[in-house]
Parts: structure tokens; C-alpha cells; sequence
């Protein structure tokens, strides 16, 4: 039987470089995906905003999040920052702060989304039962809005995880590089390895992502 | 009314908390980051002379990590192969550490721009429109360019490439410029990382890979049922070392050095040390440059 090549993930210290590429990526996200969460919150409400310099401000930056590809954002941000203002910024700083960028406000949109679907009728109903402005936001608005937020949220957070693999463009050796390199390293006496070390690879970004998608299911069915 | 100005106000200082949040860690951070710098914020040169990364005790070179045999990443996590092997007579001769950044093809010449490494040593092939935007010191190496397809289907000339068939580059490597100046009806397919053009090609995603000629004949022999139709395309090129543009000092310094360690004969070293298992014996002339001097 041809070898599938995940020996050679024991060679060495490859098994232990994977996963502290595998730590690279998910520390990447864990952080941008908190300070995302919090400022899209913010700016999801925001958006909710009768104001309409602000509506149309957070709709021309959400606009740019989605017209951009990421990869774009983390050269302007690594490579041009330097460029143009002559600060250096790490790259794993870089990548936090396009991860934020782009993470806030997606989030933001979908809060803003979530909000907008809850009827009037449940506004109406507290408002009638006595209840001042903020009563009706936090106790009323708020719990429904958070629900409905978080199979939206858990995707982007997947989502997230997943695009880490970008940041090996501005020389941040995460876990998807460490494979590549295991694969050439070996491409001589394991000329096989890629579907092996994939598989593995394909397997740790399950291990990261399962957990979180669980730990969704537990709290819709908890606050069903 | 009264609704309305809540809002702005709330929104206002909401707004402004985010920013001042988020700049104040951006700034913590930069510090931290900028202490293994030398480029001053605001002034217009970003490279480190000679001097400098004397001074600071290490120097950052950006190497290939998945090209094997250049620039790579062994079993043990350590940077070996034939650019490294380089690297690391510079840093030795320069007496100060080296820290390897991990470069793709597409962003070397913005890690030299940007003066985030001193050096590239990433099998960087001298063009013209290259050498407008970075310094290239003496070269070490020889290539050209070359097509590598199944050998159930060798392509032998690209004047036989169908209207549907697909070849594959990497994006910025010499291949994919040359083929788009010279054969633009040719549909090229890009990948960004050597792994994922080889993955691909091996899928049999494209017809063709054309790539730097060491790396079509070094796959051909690794991988059975692979040839190369067209060993040789294009003008015969050189590999050099790159510094930033404008970096005089260690541009003359590298220069010294390749020079200097040619008397040695360190080149050929390097080759026997690195590149002998992949190319064989019969390619060492016509690879190594020694010396600076292009036979």
C-alpha cells in the first residue's frame, strides 16, 4: 500500500511546527475575533443610528470591508503603512488589525440586521407594559437581538479562522505554511506527503472550528 | 429633536472610545514591534547600511520556505539549501545573528521596499524591470526559463498550446511575465505559493508548468512520468542577492563578498552541499556562477 505520507509529520519536530502554526493561526483569530465581536457590537447599533451621517459613513466603510480582499488590506496594511508614514508594524499586528477591520464590520452588519428583524410590535408591547428606553433595549431588544446573532457570528467566526491562511503573504509562518514546507522538504522522499499532511491540516482546522460551532448549537438550544 | 441629539451624542463618544481603544493598542504594539528597527518613521530612507546592522547584531534576510532545494525548511525547523547555505556565509562574515523571513514570490520586492529585510535571497532571478525598483548584487546562479508537462502529453513548443489549454506560473516569478509579454493569447493559471502550483499541476489542473528551468528539471527526476518538453525558453537569465534600492553600502559589501569568497570557490561548495542530490553532477558548471563572472 503506497504510504499516504503523514509519516512524515513525525519526523524531527514537523508534528510540533504544525501545531505551533496551528497556534499562530488561532491566536491570530481568537484576538481579532473578541475585539471584533465587542466593536461590532458597537458599531452594529451604530448602524441602527437615525443619524444619517453616521448610517452612511459605517455603509461606505462596511462597502470597502467587502470590496477589498483581505489579502489587499494585509499588504496595505503591512507593506504600505511602511510606504507611505514610515511605521513599522509587526505583522502579526498587521494581521490583527485587518482581521478587526474586516471582522467589525461584518459583525456590525449582522447586529444591525439582527436588530432591524426584531418587530415593532415587541418594542410596542414593552413600551406599554411601563418600561423606560433602556429597560426595553436590555431586557426586551437585546436578548431577542443576541439569538438571532449568533448562528450569523459563529459563521463568520469560522470564517475567520479559516482566512488566517492569508497571513503567510506578509511572512507570518502559520499553520498552512508549516505544511507547505513539511510537503517540500519532503518532496524528495515522500513525494506523496501533500494529501497526508493536508489531511492532517484539514483535521486541526476541524478541531479548532468544531468546538466553537458546538459550543453555538448549546447556547441556541439553551436560549430557545 | 431631543431623541435625535442622544443618539449623536451617544454614538459620538461610543466612536471615539473605539478609536482611542483601538489606537492605544496599535501604538503598545508598534513599539514593541520597532525595537529590532532601524528605519525612523518619517524619513525617506528605509534600508540599514552596512554599519547598522553591524551595530544592531542582526541582520534580516528573506528566504524562500518551501522551495526546496533553495530555501527550506527541514525536519528540525531549521532554514537550509542553496540560498541559505549563502545567507549563512553572510551573516558569519558579517558577524551578527540572521533572522530568515519567510518570503513568497509575489512580496519580495515589497519586503526590500519597505526595508522589512536587508537582504532577499530568495532565488531571485535579475530582470530589468526588477532592477528599476530594487539593487541586485553579482550573481551566483544561472537560469532560464523551462516547461515541464506529463509525459503521456510533452509539450515541446508553445506554438502548440490549444485556445483552451491552461499553463501554470507562480505569480511574479520570471515565467509569468514572460508569457504574458510573449505569448499573451496563452491562458495562464497563477498560484501564489510553489506548493499549491505543484499541488495543482500534479492534479493535472493545467497542461503545462512553466517555472524557472532548475526547478521543471529538478521535478522531472523527482517525479516519474514528468518531462521536460522545453528545457530552455527565453533568455538565459542570472539569480542575485537583492538590497534595496539606493542601499550603496551593503550592496558594494555583498559585491565584495561574492567576489571574495569566489576565490574559495564557495559557490561550487554550496552546489555540492545542496543542490548535488536534486541536479546531479553534470549541471554544476552551467549553474553555479562563481565568482560574480557569467561564463
Amino acid at each position: 500500500m503506497q504510504s499516504l505520507g503523514i509519516d512524515v509529520l513525525f519526523k524531527g519536530t514537523n508534528m510540533l511546527r504544525l501545531l505551533k502554526g496551528l497556534w499562530v493561526s488561532v491566536e491570530i483569530s481568537l484576538i481579532s475575533v473578541a475585539i471584533s465581536i465587542v466593536l461590532g457590537l458597537i458599531i452594529g447599533v451604530l448602524m441602527t443610528s437615525k443619524a444619517r451621517l453616521i448610517r452612511l459613513i459605517l455603509r461606505i466603510y462596511l462597502e470597502i470591508v467587502r470590496i477589498m480582499p483581505q489579502m489587499v488590506l494585509l499588504f496595505i496594511v503591512y507593506f504600505g503603512t511602511t510606504r507611505v508614514f514610515g511605521i513599522n508594524i509587526s505583522a502579526e499586528l498587521s494581521a490583527i488589525i485587518v482581521f478587526v477591520f474586516w471582522g467589525t464590520a461584518e459583525m456590525g452588519d449582522l447586529v444591525r440586521g439582527s436588530i432591524k428583524s426584531i418587530p415593532r410590535i415587541q418594542y410596542d408591547s414593552a413600551y406599554a407594559l411601563g418600561m423606560n428606553k433602556f429597560q426595553v433595549h436590555f431586557y426586551i431588544i437585546f436578548p431577542q437581538t443576541i439569538r438571532r446573532l449568533l448562528p450569523l457570528s459563529i459563521n463568520l467566526v469560522t470564517r475567520m479562522i479559516k482566512t488566517t491562511s492569508l497571513v503567510m503573504m506578509i511572512g507570518i509562518v502559520e499553520v498552512l505554511k508549516v505544511s507547505q514546507q513539511i510537503i517540500e522538504a519532503n518532496r524528495k522522499s515522500s513525494p506523496n506527503a501533500a494529501f497526508g499532511v493536508f489531511a492532517v491540516v484539514f483535521l486541526l482546522y476541524f478541531i479548532v472550528c468544531w468546538p466553537v460551532s458546538r459550543l453555538a448549537n448549546k447556547l441556541e438550544k439553551r436560549w430557545a | 429633536m431631543k431623541k435625535n441629539l442622544l443618539t449623536i451624542a451617544l454614538s459620538t463618544v461610543l466612536g471615539a472610545a473605539a478609536l482611542t481603544g483601538c489606537g492605544s493598542t496599535n501604538t503598545a504594539s508598534i513599539d514593541e514591534a520597532e525595537v529590532a528597527k532601524a528605519a525612523s518613521p518619517g524619513s525617506s530612507v528605509v534600508y540599514r547600511t552596512v554599519d547598522e546592522i553591524k551595530e544592531s547584531g542582526t541582520i534580516n534576510i528573506g528566504v524562500f520556505s518551501d522551495k526546496s532545494p533553495f530555501g527550506y525548511v527541514d525536519e528540525n525547523g531549521n532554514y537550509a539549501g542553496y540560498d541559505v547555505y549563502f545567507a549563512e556565509r553572510i551573516g558569519a562574515d558579517l558577524g551578527v545573528k540572521i533572522n530568515y523571513v519567510s518570503t513568497e514570490a509575489a512580496n519580495r520586492i515589497e519586503y526590500l521596499q519597505t526595508g522589512k529585510v536587508d537582504i532577499i535571497l530568495a532565488n531571485f532571478t535579475v530582470t530589468e524591470e526588477r532592477a528599476q525598483e530594487i539593487d541586485f548584487a553579482l550573481p551566483y546562479m544561472n537560469v532560464a526559463l523551462g516547461v515541464v508537462s506529463p509525459s503521456d502529453a510533452v509539450l515541446t513548443s508553445l506554438e502548440d498550446v490549444q485556445a483552451q489549454d491552461q499553463i501554470i506560473v507562480i505569480s511574479g516569478t520570471t515565467a509569468e511575465t514572460y508569457l504574458e509579454k510573449n505569448y499573451p493569447d496563452i491562458k495562464l493559471q497563477k498560484y501564489d505559493a510553489y506548493a499549491e502550483a505543484k499541488t495543482a499541476f500534479e492534479n493535472g489542473n493545467a497542461i503545462a508548468w512553466a517555472n524557472d528551468n532548475t526547478e521543471v528539471i529538478a521535478f522531472a527526476i523527482e517525479n516519474e512520468g514528468f518531462t521536460v518538453g522545453i528545457p530552455s525558453l527565453g533568455d538565459a537569465d542570472t539569480i542575485a542577492p537583492a538590497v534595496t534600492k539606493g542601499n550603496e553600502s551593503l550592496l558594494n559589501w555583498l559585491n565584495d563578498e561574492i567576489v571574495a569568497i569566489g576565490e574559495e570557490n564557495f559557490f561550487h561548495a554550496d552546489y555540492e552541499a545542496t543542490l548535488l542530490d536534486t541536479y546531479g553532477a553534470d549541471y554544476e558548471n552551467t549553474l553555479v556562477v562563481e565568482g560574480g563572472k557569467v561564463q
